[in-house]
């Protein structure tokens, strides 16, 4: 690790304030403290974003929930159980304890890991990724592979999620990092189903739209037969190669069918 | 023997390990300490065209640099087993420096260290140097390199360290039998290569005292005294009466902390140079690259049977890495540890291997638990197995109906061993009950219920344990000797200290040990401590390593509480004023037979210490003896274990349900440790068996080199196991009858896990004969796509 400088600000403006410069914001650094400590970053300053009471916390907001950008996985778990339970049930399979009581929905969104689960939700439900300055569609959000629409010095305030009729995430583990190897979060809606799939694509998170149609006519894990992923664009790795992915794309989409409520 | 063998007793040593009161080598901290930190080659092959430390120098905190140039007056690491090839040549034994001259040859080799204040400082300034490779073609596959003109040491002019065959007298004998067979059953397989991941990485600490020219080398060490001994007789030749070795408490080693390493010779040296305490530590990259890796074998197998299923023949050939350079055991473990073992538990008359050591980009590669031993396991139950289904006769009769039998006893193995006691089919008889094997069919049937499919894999073993005798060892190849040492010191108020060779790094032998000399004596065990790990305090030692503690260390301490019984009762004579032959030892009591007159062990103690009245022409003051004991042979441990699976036949995931491991481990004197050293073995073994996948590319890069892509057993990877040592057969030549623990799990475990998978496949209608290991997802899903 670089020797770097340390602000605690204690709201948004101050945050956003603090951020000029080579400063970075830190959530959790679950994934950012790892980075440096292997010296692949480094940042002069980090602004600790966790001492931030305004992004903490899950509120209901017109029919959806609103969760804070430094909210932690475990607060999520427990806070969305009965509002929203497949989310809670994402949250919960992320990591370990030490992970889920430190690691922010804000961070891991910022980040947009190929393999991270809250991209998923985010994108499934339709969410909206609430800024220091606007509001961003996830749709129009997750660019690729840890890109994202952030501009420098932007920070994660808040995610809107709208809350579907039925949901499930259905994730199978990359055995080493418990990340996802392919994971599928499923959401109907009145207007229809939404399908996104994380860990299988180069280009991060995406949504199935094959799948997404043929659920809405008909959302029953039958309606998937003879739909299949395209395993072009897929990664392959030691842990699957693109055609397994493929397949567990379609494995996983039936399954969040099945189970979901 | 100790005669409250059975009885449970809790592990000392646990109070400080669990409340975080341990003391690593990293925990101490020396006045005016400075730190290492070096710089690793990034290439798995490169020739070094220019180290310039010239801007590193001039950085903040930097006291020292040093590079291969500075040591290449001093020897090098060596190899502790001369392995002769098939036509009586030596093998080849390239230098393995303390830091990498000329050539970088695998990615981590260290091509310099930055000695400065902090370690902070000397990070920075070891991405300072200068150094500029030019890479050549990385030497990664076993075949290649044996077929290539690339070489990994160019002064040796080939990649193959030796060719070695065992028994070469048997070759012909086992190629007929092979030839007119009824049935040969071939098998070629691979057994994956093993990143060891104590969960402490290495660390070591040197100072030097200029005005009595002493070193102190604190080390992760399972061997203290060996480090010694190859740092003064071939590194460095500090004189071993100047050089103390400290391994103090050490969070694992699991085979990889046996060896020497360069960085603790660089420590020595650079504690010398500026005449200050300097200290590495690993980090997690540095052990994953560095740290000596096990197994990584390719083998072909071969296995002929006549008509009626007897066994005929074992052939096996083998290609077993053992990367870059010659670690201290890598010679030994893919011949005397693997070859020995052929012949497994059966009676089979011919067995011939030829074992082809290679030298590749990769990190060295020597014993990791087991060491050998599971690779041979691994072949043997994998073959007949596949034997089985192709016959189609029943694996449990198939396995029994070879086995050795108990009145075979002593019995002379085709692979050249003298196994002394055993009884394989009360093994599996027991595995049989606890496994329930009856239930399976009604197992089977819940699974497929929910769309699983559920396979059954048994598996017998046997292994080579107590290393091990001196004298076959040095016949064979060794450089040294394996026996172990023991002092047991009576203090005159009446307590104990016993030195003891073996280190303890989780295995227990702090509350174990106590307890042997406690039976003996009839006192309490909470008088008495063990002493192990510091050169200066112990008399010698070889070390903790192929189950070897309890039967060879925990035998001189037999031997020496013995002595000390012997002058105890001389001393009682002299103060009863009877002959000593006349003197019982009961309860701690020394009492004149047939009289009630009686001294307590304590008063003994003290009359040793205080000895006003002694004839001191009969009896020295004092009550301390020492013993060496050198085994008359190798321990046999077996064991029959059994694993049911599920398989997802939709993603290929597969989870072990139910594990029961049978194991004959002679006598036990603590179940608790045995059992927990059964379950550590068992999670090592499933993890090599489904998780556990060390990659290199093609480039020689480690892709598998974190935790992100290197899968370490979990707990809930791992089912409840089922463990049992009731049906021991004590160990015929050592004093207490046992024949060692530490291993049999990860030598079992593999072939059954990969067998019950198998069966899993084929009970969904997927012929698969075969999977390597790691059988992850993908790997599993993928052979149902092919068959
Ligand atoms: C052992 C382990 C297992 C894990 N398993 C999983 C898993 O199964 N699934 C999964 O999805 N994730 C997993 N993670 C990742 C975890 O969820 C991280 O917490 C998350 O990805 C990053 O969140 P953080 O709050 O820790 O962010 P940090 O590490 O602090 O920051 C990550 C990045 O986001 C930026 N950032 C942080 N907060 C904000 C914000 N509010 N606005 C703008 N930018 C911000 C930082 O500058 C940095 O670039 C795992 C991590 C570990 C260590």
């Amino acid at each position: 690790m670089y020797a770097f400088e340390l602000e605690r600000p204690g709201s948004v403006a101050d945050a956003v304030a603090a951020l000029g410069g080579e400063a970075q914001p830190l959530g959790g650094g679950q994934t950012l403290i790892p980075t440096l400590k292997a010296r692949l970053a480094m940042p002069e300053k980090l602004v600790s974003l966790t001492g931030i009471a305004e992004m903490k916390g899950i509120s209901s907001e017109g029919g959806g929930l609103r969760i804070g950008g430094a909210t932690c996985h475990a607060d999520v778990a427990s806070g969305t159980l009965a509002s929203y339970p497949a989310l809670a049930g994402l949250a919960a399979q992320i990591g370990d304890p030490a992970v889920r009581n430190r690691g922010t929905i804000g961070g891991s969104v910022a980040n947009n890991d190929p393999s991270a689960c809250y991209p998923a939700a985010a994108l499934a439900s339709g969410a909206t990724i609430i800024t220091s300055t606007r509001e961003v569609a996830a749709d129009e959000f997750f660019r690729g592979m840890f890109d994202t629409a952030l501009e420098d010095g932007e920070i994660i305030t808040g995610v809107r999620f709208p809350v579907p009729q039925r949901a499930s995430y259905q994730k199978f583990a990359q055995p080493a990092s418990r990340f996802a190897l392919v994971g599928v979060f499923v959401a109907q809606f009145a207007e229809g189903v939404r399908v996104a799939v994380t860990g299988a694509s180069g280009d991060g998170v995406f949504r199935w739209a094959e799948a997404e149609a043929a659920l809405s006519s008909n959302f029953a894990p039958e309606a998937l037969d003879g739909v299949t992923a395209d395993a072009s664009g897929m990664i392959s790795d030691l842990h699957g190669s693109a055609a397994y992915r493929a397949h567990l794309t379609a494995v996983l989409t039936r399954r969040a069918v099945s189970q979901a409520h | 023997m100790p005669k409250d063998i059975n009885e449970v007793v809790g592990r000392r040593e646990d109070a400080r390990f669990l409340t975080g009161t341990g003391r690593y080598t990293d925990d101490i901290t020396q006045h005016n300490q400075a730190a290492a930190v070096f710089a690793r080659s990034p290439i798995a092959n490169g020739i070094i065209r220019k180290i310039d430390v010239s801007a590193a120098e001039a950085m903040p905190g930097v006291l020292a640099i040093f590079t291969g140039e500075d040591f290449t007056e001093v020897g090098g690491n060596p190899a502790g087993w001369m392995i002769n090839s098939r036509d009586g040549s030596p093998m080849h034994e390239p230098k393995r420096p303390v830091l990498a001259h000329g050539k970088v040859r695998h990615v981590g080799d260290a091509y310099a260290a930055v000695i400065a204040e902090t370690p902070e400082q000397a990070q920075d300034a070891m991405e300072a140097i200068d150094a500029d490779f030019e890479e050549l073609p990385a030497i990664v596959d076993m075949a290649a390199a044996l077929s290539g003109d690339d070489y990994v040491h160019d002064e040796i002019g080939t990649n193959q360290c030796f060719d070695w065959g065992w028994i070469e007298d048997n070759r012909a004998a086992t190629d007929a039998a092979i030839q007119g067979a009824h049935h040969v059953t071939t098998l070629e397989l691979v057994n994956n290569r093993l990143v060891p991941n104590a969960m402490e990485p290495r660390c070591s600490m040197a100072s030097y005292h200029p005005a009595t020219e002493e070193y102190v080398l604190h080390t992760t060490s399972q061997n203290p005294h060996l480090t010694r001994l190859l740092i003064s007789a071939f590194v460095l030749g500090i004189p071993e009466n100047k050089l103390t070795v400290i391994a103090p408490d050490v969070g694992g080693g699991f085979g990889s902390k046996i060896y020497h390493y360069g960085e603790e010779a660089l420590v020595l040296a650079a504690a010398k140079k500026l005449g200050r305490p300097v200290k590495w530590t690993a980090d997690r990259t540095e052990a994953f690259l560095t740290d000596a890796h096990g197994r990584d074998h390719v083998t072909k197998i071969e296995l002929a049977l006549d008509a009626e299923g007897n066994f005929l023949a074992f052939r096996t050939e083998t290609m077993a890495n053992v990367g870059a350079y010659l670690s201290n055991f890598s010679t030994a473990t893919p011949t005397f540890l693997h070859g020995t073992l052929m012949a497994g538990n059966y009676t089979v008359p011919n067995v011939y291997v030829n074992v082809k050591a290679v030298f590749t980009n990769t990190a060295p590669v020597d014993a990791y638990r087991g060491a050998g031993r599971p690779e041979a396991t691994y072949s043997i139950e994998r073959v007949i197995d596949k034997a089985a289904r192709e016959l189609g006769m029943d694996p449990i009769t198939l396995r029994r109906q070879n086995f050795v039998k108990p009145d075979q006893y002593p019995f002379a193995s085709a692979a050249g061993l003298e196994y002394d006691s055993g009884n394989y089919d009360a093994l599996m008889d027991r595995m049989e009950e606890i496994a329930d094997l009856g239930g399976f069919t009604a197992r089977r049937a819940a699974s497929e219920a929910k769309g699983m499919w559920r396979g059954l894999g048994i598996n017998a073993y046997i292994e080579a344990c107590g290393i091990a005798p001196s004298n076959l060892v040095g016949v064979l190849g060794s450089r040294v000797g394996l026996y172990d040492a023991a002092t047991v010191r009576v203090n005159a108020t009446g307590n104990l200290s016993v030195m003891v060779g073996a280190h303890s790094h989780g295995q227990g032998h702090e509350t174990a040990f106590p307890d042997i000399v406690a039976d003996m004596l009839g006192i309490n065990a909470a008088s008495i401590d063990i002493v192990h790990g510091d050169t200066s305090k112990i008399p010698f030692g070889m070390g903790t390593y192929g189950s070897r503690s309890l039967a060879v260390c925990g035998s001189a301490v037999v031997r020496a509480t013995e002595k000390i019984i012997v002058k105890a009762k001389k001393i009682a004579a002299h103060m009863l004023e009877a002959s000593d032959l006349d003197i019982e030892l009961k309860d701690g009591v020394f009492s004149v037979a047939g009289t009630n007159s009686s001294v307590s062990f304590g008063e003994v103690a003290l009359k040793a210490y205080i000895p006003h009245d002694f004839p001191i022409t009969e009896i020295e003051p004092g009550l301390e003896e020492t013993a060496f004991y050198d085994p008359a042979n190798f321990t046999y441990p077996s064991g029959a274990y059994c694993c049911e699976v599920e398989v997802d036949p939709e993603t290929g995931k597969v989870s072990v349900e139910r594990f029961t491991a049978v194991d004959d481990f002679g006598n036990v004197i603590n179940p608790m440790i045995v059992t927990g050293q059964v379950h550590g073995g068992l999670g090592q073994g499933i993890g090599q068996a489904l998780l556990e996948h060390t990659t290199y590319d093609e480039n020689g890069q480690l892709l598998s080199a974190s935790y992100m892509d290197y899968t370490m057993p979990r707990a809930d990877d791992l089912p409840f196991f089922h463990v049992d040592h009731s049906q021991g057969t004590p160990c015929t030549h050592n004093p207490l009858g046992v024949k060692g623990c530490g291993e049999a799990g990860a030598i079992g475990s593999p072939p059954t896990v990969v067998n019950a998978v198998i069966d899993a496949l084929n009970s969904g209608g997927k012929p698969v004969t075969h999977l390597d290991m790691p059988l992850t997802p993908h790997r599993v899903w993928s052979a149902m796509q092919t068959v």
